[in-house]
């Protein structure tokens, strides 16, 4: 039995200053620890630390990844394994979790793959990050990673993207790793436990129910497409099996730039709802055998290797059923149908979640593949329906790239600071691991 | 002031008869008769039924074009905010006519609905017409009449009209966004316990059946062969002079080549936002191998490259976009007498 207890602290609100601490709901960030502490990376000139909260009108852009702050109080390894503590196995012990809050790490953009966060108006209604206090970091790159070419359409020159976007993904990190920490001698508001047996226990427990296995594929294109397991570039991993609970420690960690609305961002991954609804059914209507993580590689070949390990690994822990999650559209939907189908085929039933690009007009199809076996269709809407933002009066990051994004187009940006673009700018619109209510018909 | 609504019903709801009586030539009457009361009477006085057309199912079969004309006459006359047919729930030639009657109105500008049973033959017409979604009999008529008073309601008002199973009415083969009251991953749970209970579940995106494009006959001899560079990997002029979106792109480029020897990172990079454009844009050649064809050129493998080449951006661009884009260009490539085309992708 594999048994972790996350430990909720719900933060109030969070005030930027000179002492960091945890008081009464409210989170005090010592600025120049914190600056001290992301800054320790030549890669970053420099770093502004601000807090957007919910309803205010504030918008936040580009946003790259968000992060839950996490600290593991009992039990073996640190959270975020392989990244900020050594790879030790975690997913069993106490995790304390800072509740109702966020890190986002914002700044000049890697690629066009970065997002909008609104905290109030249409927008906020897509984001669940408007519902959250956020503490925004906005890092600037160091001088030798600007492009020197003065017309260049995206800021950094090309060959240092990569370096750029590891120090904002490990800026963003640190930073957690560095609040959650501050929980460490706290009582948690509450508690919640999540136990998952080992096959054998789970037959003996659950001889009736059926066995369900969640089969969470992880971005993998590379080129600024990649996620990371405790610290491996998962698009050079077989398909492979996790426990849950692993997953709320931070062993997964987003470091890529796939369009906003729907690529998994690290907060996601440590509250990956797909876990959290087995676990509430676990023992119940079913049997939550595990976590089968599987990757989005470019090539066929490995695309056909991947899904018949999924595939084979579901054959071989016996299940009756499975749910597959997606991340990012387009070519990874060839290997979302090549692992529904293939799984399919081993006599074990499938539903999936996926989003659609189904055009503005939403008449084009949706998916870049499809299979009559894909019969069970769970969808996080249509990335491609177009919404106006209205002029927010305040702005975290900057305005210069709305127009470059995946999702905005040249005029994205209007004279009266009113944003129109298709809901694909927005962070987490329609994720594909179902954290959301926006759905399609 | 209340919105007029003509209705169109067929002989068995106006109460002529059934079967035998189906062979009624249209009638116009005023005001609201059989169903038509039960729709005013949801509409509270906000929207009226001031005409009714009643016309036999088989009348309308046996001489649909007489039929629809003289319709089209009274409805014109009338000029009513809003016509409504039926609901047909499963009568097959009486679903036939509301759809046709519906299109038919629809086109003189006027908002229309109607409603049937999904398996009734008029149902076809679903993508051209809204319908209603009703049971299969009359006894459904407590359920359809407010389902529809309300929908006609939202339509005559001009307010945004939800997903079709928020409203109740046949999807349209139009995605609609909606929020639901689960969140998906609570959905995608729920849906796979009733599939493994083998109980009924509704899959949320049904599988489209998909364009599978056969391959041209191989060109018999390349050597002969004028040969075109496309692409979706987004290469274009340096600097994107026709904006090309780096997703969702709504349109395509035309750009020469002509004396082009090689693409070069001074004058071309990728628009593409979809994949990490370092490679692309230090080669362009990698995305358009201009390169290699010329090398073919020079060494007899090919007739001739193409002095022109078509491209876009196929990062989440809509499928229905692409195909335009497609249909268009290769009308240019055909009258330029190319012969092949090599289409790269990212």
């Amino acid at each position: 039995m594999k048994t972790l207890e996350l430990g909720y602290i719900h933060i109030k609100d969070i005030i930027i200053g000179s002492e960091s601490k945890i008081e009464n709901g409210v989170l005090y960030v010592d600025e120049k620890a914190v600056r001290e502490l992301i800054l320790e990376d030549e890669n970053l000139k420099d770093v502004h630390f601000d807090v957007a909260k919910p309803g205010e009108s504030t918008r936040i852009t580009p946003v790259k990844d968000v992060i839950e702050p996490r600290y593991k109080v009992e039990g073996p390894g640190g959270v975020f394994p392989g990244m900020i503590n050594k790879v030790e196995a975690v997913g069993s012990g106490k995790t304390h979790v800072l509740k109702d809050m966020a890190v986002v790490t914002a700044g000049k953009i890697v690629g066009f793959q970065e997002g909008i966060i609104d905290m109030s108006g249409p927008g906020a209604d897509y984001t669940p990050f408007s519902k959250t206090i956020n503490l925004v970091m906005v890092c600037e790159p160091a001088d030798f990673l600007l492009s020197k070419e003065a017309d260049a359409t995206l800021p950094i020159e090309n060959e240092k993207k990569p370096e750029y976007e590891k120090a904002v993904r490990m800026a963003g990190l640190k930073l957690a790793a560095y609040l959650g920490e501050l929980s460490k001698d706290m009582t948690p508001d509450e508690t919640e436990t999540f136990s998952t047996p080992n096959l054998k226990e789970g037959l003996e427990m659950y001889p009736d129910l059926p066995r369900v296995v969640y089969v969470a594929m992880l971005q993998t294109q590379g080129l600024l497409h990649d996620t990371y397991v405790y610290g491996v570039d998962a698009k050079r991993t077989l398909s492979t099996m996790m426990w849950p609970t692993e997953i709320m420690d931070g062993a997964i960690v987003s470091g890529n730039c796939v369009s906003a609305c729907d690529k998994n961002p690290t907060y996601i991954h440590e509250n990956n709802p797909v876990v959290h609804e087995l676990f509430k059914q676990h023992g119940k209507t079913l049997n939550f055998v595990g976590v089968i993580i599987t990757n989005e590689n470019v090539y066929l070949a490995d695309k056909q290797r991947s899904s018949d390990w999924a595939a084979k690994l579901c054959e071989l822990l016996g299940v009756d059923g499975a749910i597959v999650t997606q991340e990012g559209f387009g070519n990874p939907d060839t290997d979302l149908i090549m692992n529904t189908k293939k799984i399919e085929l081993k006599g074990v039933k499938t539903t999936i979640v996926t989003d659609e690009y189904a055009g503005q007009d939403g008449k084009s199809q949706s998916l870049a593949d499809a299979d009559p076996l894909a019969d069970a269709v769970v969808t996080g809407g249509n990335a491609n329906q177009v919404i106006i933002l209205p002029k927010m009066d305040k702005v975290i990051g900057m305005l210069d790239y709305v127009d470059v994004i995946a999702g905005g187009h040249a005029g994205s940006l209007r004279a009266d600071g009113t944003i129109e673009a298709e809901i694909q700018v927005i962070t987490s619109a329609t994720n594909e691991m179902g954290f959301n209510k926006l759905s399609a018909r | 002031m209340s919105y007029k609504v003509v209705h169109y019903i067929n002989q068995f709801f106006a109460n002529i008869g059934g079967e035998e009586m189906a062979h009624v030539a249209p009638e116009l009457r005023d005001g609201a008769v059989g169903p038509g009361t039960a729709l005013n009477a949801q509409w509270k006085g906000e929207a009226e039924i001031v005409k009714t057309i009643v016309c036999g199912d088989s009348y309308f079969a046996e001489h649909e074009k007489e039929a629809k004309e003289q319709v089209i006459a009274w409805v014109k006359a009338e000029k009513p905010d809003f016509f409504i047919a039926g609901p047909a729930f499963n009568a097959g030639r009486y679903g036939y006519a509301c759809a046709n009657v519906a299109i038919a109105v629809q086109e003189l500008g006027i908002p229309v609905l109607t409603g049937m049973y999904v398996e009734n033959p008029g149902a076809d017409y679903k993508d051209k017409v809204m319908i209603v979604s009703t049971r299969d009999s009359a006894a459904g008529m407590r359920q359809a009449a407010p389902t529809m008073a309300k929908l006609a309601m939202k339509i005559m008002k001009g307010e945004k009209i939800g997903a079709s199973v928020e409203e109740g009415y046949m999807n349209m083969g139009v995605r609609v966004n909606m929020f639901e009251e689960e969140r998906g991953a609570k959905r995608a749970v729920d849906m796979l316990i009733n599939k493994l209970n083998d109980k009924p579940f509704v899959t949320e995106y049904p599988m489209p059946s998909f364009d599978r494009v056969a391959p041209n006959k191989a060109v018999k001899d390349l050597s002969k062969a004028t040969i075109a560079l496309c692409t979706s990997g987004g290469i274009v002029p340096k600097g994107n002079p026709d904006h090309i979106e780096s997703s969702s792109a709504s349109h395509y480029g035309e750009y020469s080549i002509a004396g082009v020897q090689a693409l070069d990172e001074a004058g071309w990079e990728t628009a593409h936002g979809g994949y990490d454009p370092i490679y692309a844009n230090a080669n362009p050649n990698r995305v358009l191998p201009v390169d290699v064809l010329r090398d073919m050129e020079k060494e007899g493998l090919i007739g001739k490259l193409h002095d022109k080449f078509y491209t876009t951006v196929g990062n989440g661009t809509a499928v229905a976009s692409a195909k335009k884009f497609a249909a268009e260009y290769a009308q240019k490539l055909v009258a330029d007498g190319v012969d092949a085309v090599i289409m790269t992708s990212t």
